[in-house]
């Protein structure tokens, strides 16, 4: 009796092969792409552009030329040493200005501080991308260093740390908005100027 | 002695494919979970450079892509070795940058249109110019938020 009641197995045999046209659909269809990158904002068009007066010393300059070299205050610097040659420059604090944060040489050819100081890149046409790419790299990590230095110092975190917890789904509105006001404080002390425009030079 | 049945030389045991089904869906949920939808098939050569100080772009519906690199191989004869601009699923000109930028963000809904990134794949080995170009045609048409979109790693690996 009880031999007629048993249900009949369902043979699984093509399982592997249905299981098997749906991987290749789906090797097809999809790539693996990557969402991440640099940020950057351009600077609008509408209006126009007013004439800055900036003092010398607080402008770096970085150009990279046709022939991928790095030129950094009129002299060949080695990519390799622009993130600390850009720290440097940003983290020098002048004497008047009294830039109480910055932990620099306080040179007189230097930035007066990091809010004034400004870095002017420009890129040949011929200059490759992936090197352009490296050296807005470079500049970045300098920020982020200095950032981070001083976000350490103030609020004992991380800056990219903040900035990370920040954009998580995880946080509350209240530490939300404790974050975030302790981002743009960072952001205020060292706010990132790169210019890309042409800048032109009295002499 | 008939408790041992002998076994019949050259005869192998069948290998067990019951398990087959797991890999398999294994394999399918890994590709499920870490690729995603191609919108358009490149045209262009597109090897990303690298970099390390990079942000993560959060909603894929507020990008708009724009593709630059050498035609790839099959496409070298009609359209030379030259960097070009990809829009959508076609080549396109730098003038035309403008306008494509337009019409994507017509597209999209009212509440995003402000919010909207412009997403650069460019070939590590295609030049600036053509970048700056292009950056240009963005600022006329005030689509002013770029995102360089890079792989993750050590960008001293850019160099050659």
């Amino acid at each position: 009796m009880s031999r007629n009641r048993e249900i009949p197995e369902v043979n699984a045999g093509s399982m592997a092969d249905i299981a098997f046209l749906l991987l290749i659909f789906f090797l097809v269809t999809t790539a693996i792409e990557t969402d991440m990158g640099l940020l950057r904002k351009l600077p609008s068009k509408e209006q126009e552009t007013p004439i800055v007066e900036i003092n010398e010393r607080n402008v770096f300059r970085v150009n990279l030329n046709k022939r991928n070299q790095l030129l950094v205050e009129e002299a060949i610097l080695n990519i390799t040493d622009l993130k600390a040659a850009t720290i440097s420059f940003l983290d020098n604090g002048g004497v008047l200005t009294d830039c109480s944060y910055c932990e620099g040489l306080r040179l007189a050819t230097s930035s007066d501080s990091p809010k004034e100081a400004i870095i002017t890149f420009s890129s040949d046409r011929e200059a490759s991308y992936g090197n352009y790419i490296q050296v807005q790299n470079e500049l970045t990590a300098a920020y982020n260093e200095l950032r981070n230095r001083e976000s350490l110092r103030l609020y004992g975190v991380e800056y990219l740390k903040m900035v990370k917890t920040y954009s998580s789904a995880k946080v509350s509105l209240e530490e939300k908005l404790i974050l975030e006001e302790r981002i743009n404080r960072i952001r205020q002390l060292y706010p990132l100027r790169i210019s890309e425009a042409e800048t032109t030079f009295k002499s | 002695m008939g408790k041992f049945a002998k076994k019949k030389d050259g005869d192998l045991p069948a290998v067990s494919t019951a398990s087959l089904p797991d890999i398999v869906f294994m394999l399918l949920f890994f590709f499920m979970t870490v690729t995603t939808m191609k919108d358009s098939s490149l045209l262009v050569e597109n090897t990303l450079p690298n970099a390390s100080e990079i942000k993560k772009l959060e909603k894929k519906d507020r990008v708009i892509y724009i593709y630059v690199g050498k035609p790839t191989q099959e496409y070298q004869k009609v359209f030379g070795t030259e960097p070009k601009i990809q829009l959508n699923d076609k080549f396109a000109s730098v003038d035309e940058v403008g306008s494509f930028i337009l019409a994507e963000r017509a597209k999209k809904p009212q509440e995003l249109q402000n919010v909207l990134t412009t997403a650069m794949k460019v070939d590590k080995n295609a030049n600036m110019g053509l970048i700056t170009d292009i950056k240009q045609q963005l600022r006329k048409v005030n689509a002013l938020k770029v995102n360089y979109t890079t792989y993750e790693g050590d960008a001293f690996r850019n160099l050659q």
